[in-house]
Order: C-alpha cells, then sequence, then structure tokens
C-alpha cells in the first residue's frame, strides 16, 4: 500500500476516472492553472486539457447549472466547489434540478454529476468560511451524500461517486488535506452507502465521519482503551443514504452510543442518527444516546473560541462517561 | 433567405394546433382536470414555431414553465402532453412533472423549469457538451423577460459567451413577469441590450411575426454553428392571456389586450400572408384549421380515458439503479417500436479535441525571456 495524503488521494481518483472516461471533466475555480485552490487538482489541466480541467468565472450558481445540464445529455462533470460555504449560491441548481431531473421528467433524464469541495473549520477563518452544511443536502431526496475520512476512503468514494448515475455531494474536509493515509494500490473502490467500522470495541459505540474521526473520536478512542473501556468506532462515510445495517450491528453489540459530529446540533446528520437508532434499537440501549457537536454558535475568529466551539477529546470523554453512567 | 412555402404552411398549421391545445388546456383548468399551476402561452406562438421550424430536430431546445406549445410543435404527442397536465399516467413525466416540467426527450424537448431563469446555466452545459463532443448541435433556451434580472442569466452568459458555446438564448419578452411589467423593474428594459455586456451578438425581433422569427433564429443558428459563440435574442411578444390560470391581469387594461388581440394576433397575421401571396386558399386553411381542432379534441379524450398513476410510482424515477435504463414515454405508454433515443459516445471513444483556452504563458516566465 501507498501512504498518500487526502489530496494525492483524491487526485489519484480524479485521474484515474479522467483517463478512464472521457466524458468525465473537471470545472471550478481555480481547478486548471492554480492547480486548485486546495491543489486537489495538481497536474491534471497538464494531463487532460483545457477543455476537461475547465477555469471558471466565480458564478458557483451559473457553472453548477452548467454542469447539471451537461450532465443531462451524457457528460459527467466534476464541480468542485472551492468551499461548500460558497456552494450555497449554487445550491437552487443541485436542489431544484439535480436532485429532480429524473423525477421531473419521469425517467426520462439521468443527472450523474459529482459536486465535490471543502467543507468545515479551516483554521481562524471566522463563520463564513467554517460550516459544515452537509445537512441542508442531506435533507434533499434525489442526492447522495459523502463524506470520506480517510485517504483511502476519499480516494474510493471518489472513483465511485464519479461512476453514479446520480448527483453526489462530496464533502471534503478541509483541515483533511494534508493528512496522510494509506491507500490501497489499483483499482480501489469502495461502494456509496457503506459505513466501516475503523475500530472494534465492546463497551460503547462511537459513530461519526468526516475529520472528527481522526481528529477526535479515534484519539479519543484510543485515550478510553487506557482506562479499559473498548470502544467501537463506526464511520458513516456515506451521509445519504445511511448503512443502517452496519449502525445498529454496533448499537446492538455495544448497547451504548454517542454520536460525534463538526457541525451544529440542530437538524443535523447526528439528529437523523438519533431518530434511527430510536426506532430501531430502542431496546438495545441501555442509556440515552450521547452527542457531542458544534456548540450552537457561530464560528469565531479568536482562537480560543474557535477551539471551544469544536468537538474535542474532552467532550467525547465526558459524553462517554455519561452514557456509561461513570 | 425567406421561409419556403412549406414552412409557413406547417408554421401556420402548428401555431394552430398551439393555440388550440391551449384552449382546450383552459378548458380542462376551468373543469379541475388541471389544477395547480397552468401556464398558457396563447399570443406567444410565432416565437416557438419560428424557432422550432428553423433549428434542426436534434437541436436541444428548453423554456421555463410556460412550457406545453413548445414540445408539441417540435413532435411531441399532443394526448400525452394533456395526459400529463391530467396528472395521468400516459402523461409524458406520468403525471409526476405536470403542466410546468413537460419533457419529451426523444424530440429532444429538454423540459419545462419552474424557477424564474434556472433552466438558463443547463442550456449552457448542453451547449457545452456539443462542443466538448464536437458535435455542430445548437442548443435553444427560451426563458421571459423576467428571467433576465435573475443572476443566472448573467452568470451564464459571462461564461457561454467566453467559451463561444453554441447556445442561442430567447428572451420571449411578453412584458409582464407575472404582474409586473418588465420597465417598473429593470434599469435596461431592452433585454438583447444586455448582451453588449457579455461581448456577444443580441438582436431584438418582432415576436408576433411568424416570418420574422423565423429568419431570426435560422441567422442565429447558423451563427452559433459555425463556431461564433451564443446569441442573445428577444422576442417582442404579447400573452394574451393571464401569468397562469389564477391571474386575473388586472395590471393591465383590457384595451391594451384587445389591441394586441385584434391587431397582433400571430395567427391572423400569418394567415393574410398564406392568403395575400396565394401560398394556400382560405378553404385549405380552414381545412387545417379543423383538423388541429380535432386533434385537441382527441387529445383530452386520450387524457381523459388514460388511468391514474398509481402508488407503485411513488418512489420511482428518484434514483438510477445500476443498469436502469432511461424511461422512454412513447415505448411506455403507446407501445411504439420506432423511438429513437438519444445515444452518446462512451468514454472509451469519445476523443475530446477542443481547446477551451490556450496553453498558459507564466507571466513569470515571460518576464524572464524579456529580460
Amino acid at each position: 500500500m501507498a501512504t498518500l495524503s487526502y489530496r494525492e488521494a483524491l487526485n489519484q481518483a480524479l485521474a484515474e476516472e479522467m483517463e478512464r472516461d472521457a466524458n468525465v471533466f473537471l470545472m471550478g475555480e481555480e481547478v486548471a492553472r492554480y492547480n486548485g485552490a486546495y491543489k486537489v487538482s495538481q497536474g491534471l489541466l497538464e494531463k487532460f486539457g483545457s477543455a476537461r480541467v475547465v477555469d471558471t468565472p466565480i458564478s458557483e450558481l451559473g457553472f453548477a447549472g452548467l454542469g447539471v445540464g451537461a450532465a443531462m445529455v451524457g457528460l459527467r462533470p466534476v464541480i468542485e466547489m472551492m468551499t461548500w460555504n460558497f456552494a450555497i449560491l449554487a445550491m437552487d441548481q443541485i436542489v431544484n434540478n439535480a436532485a429532480k431531473i429524473r423525477h421531473m421528467s419521469g425517467g426520462q433524464l439521468r443527472c450523474p454529476i459529482v459536486v465535490r469541495g471543502a467543507s468545515g473549520a479551516g483554521g481562524r477563518l471566522s463563520s463564513q468560511h467554517s460550516q459544515c452544511l452537509e445537512a441542508g443536502y442531506v435533507n434533499i431526496p434525489g442526492l447522495k451524500v459523502v463524506a470520506p475520512a480517510t485517504p483511502a476512503d476519499a480516494k474510493g468514494l471518489l472513483k465511485a461517486s464519479i461512476r453514479d448515475d446520480n448527483p453526489v455531494c462530496f464533502f471534503e474536509a478541509e483541515l483533511l488535506y494534508g493528512e496522510k493515509g494509506e491507500v490501497p494500490e489499483g483499482e480501489h473502490l469502495v461502494e456509496i452507502g457503506k459505513a466501516d467500522v475503523k475500530r472494534a470495541g465492546t463497551d460503547v459505540t462511537l459513530i461519526t465521519y468526516s475529520r472528527m474521526l481522526t481528529w477526535t473520536v479515534l484519539p479519543a478512542a484510543e485515550e478510553l482503551a487506557k482506562q479499559g473501556i473498548s470502544a467501537e468506532v463506526v464511520d458513516l462515510r456515506t451521509l445519504r443514504p445511511l448503512d443502517v445495517e452496519t449502525i445498529l450491528a454496533s448499537v446492538n453489540k455495544t448497547n451504548r452510543v454517542v454520536i460525534v459530529e463538526e457541525a451544529w446540533p440542530h437538524a443535523s446528520v447526528g439528529t437523523d442518527v438519533v431518530d434511527l437508532i430510536q426506532r430501531e434499537a430502542f431496546d438495545a440501549l441501555d442509556a440515552p444516546i450521547g452527542r457531542v457537536t458544534g456548540l450552537d454558535v457561530n464560528m469565531a475568529y479568536a482562537a480560543a473560541l474557535e477551539a471551544a466551539t469544536q468537538p474535542s477529546v474532552q467532550r467525547v470523554l465526558a459524553a462517554v462517561n455519561q452514557v456509561l453512567y461513570r | 433567405m425567406p421561409p419556403s412555402n412549406d414552412v409557413l404552411v406547417t408554421m401556420y398549421r402548428k401555431m394552430v394546433l398551439m393555440r388550440r391545445f391551449e384552449e382546450k388546456a383552459g378548458q380542462a383548468y376551468g373543469q379541475k382536470k388541471i389544477q395547480g399551476f397552468c401556464h398558457l402561452y396563447t399570443g406567444q406562438e410565432a416565437v416557438a414555431v419560428g424557432a422550432i421550424e428553423a433549428l434542426r430536430p436534434d437541436d436541444y431546445m428548453m423554456t421555463g414553465y410556460r412550457d406545453h406549445a413548445h414540445p408539441l410543435a417540435r413532435g411531441a404527442h399532443p394526448g400525452m402532453i394533456m395526459a400529463e397536465l391530467f396528472a395521468k399516467n400516459s402523461g409524458y413525466s406520468k403525471g409526476k412533472g405536470g403542466s410546468m416540467h413537460l419533457f419529451d426527450v426523444e424530440h429532444h424537448w429538454y423540459g419545462g423549469y419552474g424557477i424564474v431563469g434556472g433552466q438558463i446555466p443547463l442550456a449552457a452545459g448542453m451547449a457545452f457538451a456539443s462542443k466538448y463532443r464536437n458535435e455542430d448541435r445548437v442548443t435553444v433556451c427560451s426563458f421571459g423577460e423576467a428571467a433576465a434580472n435573475q443572476g443566472s442569466f448573467h452568470e451564464t452568459l459571462n461564461m457561454a459567451a467566453k467559451w463561444k458555446l453554441p447556445v442561442i438564448y430567447v428572451c420571449e419578452n411578453n412584458r409582464y413577469g407575472m404582474g409586473t411589467e418588465v420597465t417598473r423593474v429593470s434599469a435596461q428594459p431592452a433585454m438583447h441590450k444586455r448582451a453588449v455586456g457579455y461581448s456577444m451578438r443580441g438582436e431584438a425581433f418582432d415576436g408576433m411575426d411568424a416570418i420574422a422569427s423565423w429568419e431570426t433564429f435560422r441567422d442565429a443558428a447558423e451563427y452559433c454553428r459555425k463556431g461564433n459563440g451564443p446569441v442573445l435574442l428577444e422576442a417582442m411578444t404579447y400573452r394574451f392571456r393571464g401569468h397562469s390560470m389564477s391571474d386575473a391581469a388586472t395590471y393591465r387594461t383590457k384595451e391594451e389586450v384587445e389591441e394586441a388581440k385584434t391587431k397582433n394576433d400571430p395567427i391572423p397575421r400569418l394567415r393574410e400572408v398564406l392568403l395575400k401571396k396565394k401560398i394556400a386558399t382560405a378553404a385549405q386553411l380552414d381545412a387545417i384549421d379543423e383538423q388541429q381542432k380535432h386533434i385537441c379534441e382527441e387529445a383530452v379524450a386520450f387524457a381523459d380515458a388514460a388511468p391514474e398513476t398509481g402508488l407503485d410510482e411513488l418512489y420511482t424515477d428518484m434514483y438510477v439503479e445500476p443498469g436502469e435504463a432511461d424511461v422512454r414515454p412513447r415505448e411506455r405508454v403507446l407501445g411504439a417500436t420506432d423511438v429513437k433515443w438519444p445515444s452518446y459516445p462512451s468514454g472509451q471513444e469519445l476523443k475530446v479535441t477542443w481547446e477551451l483556452e490556450p496553453p498558459p504563458v507564466h507571466p513569470r516566465a515571460q518576464k524572464k525571456g524579456a529580460a
């Protein structure tokens, strides 16, 4: 296995899929000559030319819609949003066109588009640039939503998303681009809709996704192990559709759950998982489900406030203690 | 080059078809067979017919939510359009789309869209795909003058012009965005002039004159097909009915509407030309009128008799499963075996030769060279 950064893994996925299928093109702000605002598209312009790696004006609604139109007539666009904060401007095209075109046309059209970009806190970027907006897309029928945490999953899920015949919103974490991990050599695909048990355990289930996995939840599980508590860590990887089977299997095994997410607490992916568990595994629970989320405030620029806003290992440990009645 | 006699008669026939169809739709709305929003095209027929007859059948076309007439004139099955309006399973979208979302992909009709201006970027994407695949296809995208005040209009025109996309944008200026007269909310109400801001060709034409419409679209299509980039057309037109069926149209005077109907109706205007130039006799045109009336009566009968959409269709058409084919409406509803469905080159067959931008010359490298 090769050790790659998250951004290199994404870059490999793009390069391999563009090599494999000339219908795939990448479009977005700074993707071509600048090699990507986060260098995910490094070297792709040189390899594939200016019609397949396209620098756009700063017109998120416009180029997202352009991608949807291209997808309706057989191309497979990958639309890079520099960050998902800016994709709010494009949400009309994603929600009203991409997610609805197959239904509105009675099955005549399909929309194989991937909209991908950086999400979450970036480090001292204040409120407009530090948001986790995935729940808004998880809410929309017609979309699939993916949020990988490791380089291997980033590569495998991006390849699967590009090959999917439906619109996929692909959430990368801004603070993960430099993180390294092992990525299997050769053709590596990760099926959309499958969670992954990143650490097996018996006493408590920690459910999470994206950056919280490696930054917060796995370190917390390590600390819990030192205290003699065996935590199982479930990485959702796909947020829509949820992998009900893997979630419930873990809950039925440990009987205690803490959900950790960087996003705000209300109407989030976490609340959706809570709903699922209380409906499908109520009798398995030995304690109310615990949650650790970003605080219900706008992100501040000041370092201390920024840190306090986000989930931490300490907050995860406290939540675990609560569900274990320790 | 003026349109041939055949084209003139065809345009007359299709405009009458659109008019009679919309009358039937209006009646059916009154009978509550059609519910929800329903926007009639009555008065604007010359715009659509000029575009459809001047373009190739395989050119891509789309519009906003005033979308019954365009696919009808492109060759869609009238009964299946009416069935869609009646929310029946025999409709083009199984009654899931309704009046605002008519799609007939077989006839390269890419739909009706309910968000004002939302289709404008889609058309650029379809034109982008044509250029990407090195096809000589043109995309025509209609919208109302109110859509020209949306960000989607400005963002897309900029990209379409910069990348020379083969797309004709046609602003069907019927003067009222719902109840708001265009001049009340537009700093530059002559929408074709906005093309200047994007260095693209822009022109206005009499949208109540089918011949002018055909000629304008023919020129624009030729210009686009040659690779000169997009065109913004502004059809000066007028709708004879309210914005939608629920609109009493109190924002304009009865005199204004009457004057347009009596002096500027595109159908009598073309009829007059046909008679004056002795292209057709009054009896021949009356026979055409009668025939279109009959087609629309049959469309209503077809829609009346069509089955309701069952709850088994509730969750279908949401996600494409691996290997799932697209639904071909005429095959599904009528058992047609002659449906020609669009097919695209595979990712291995396709060779992309388009150079969207010249290769970069690094500014620093240039400086070095100069020194």
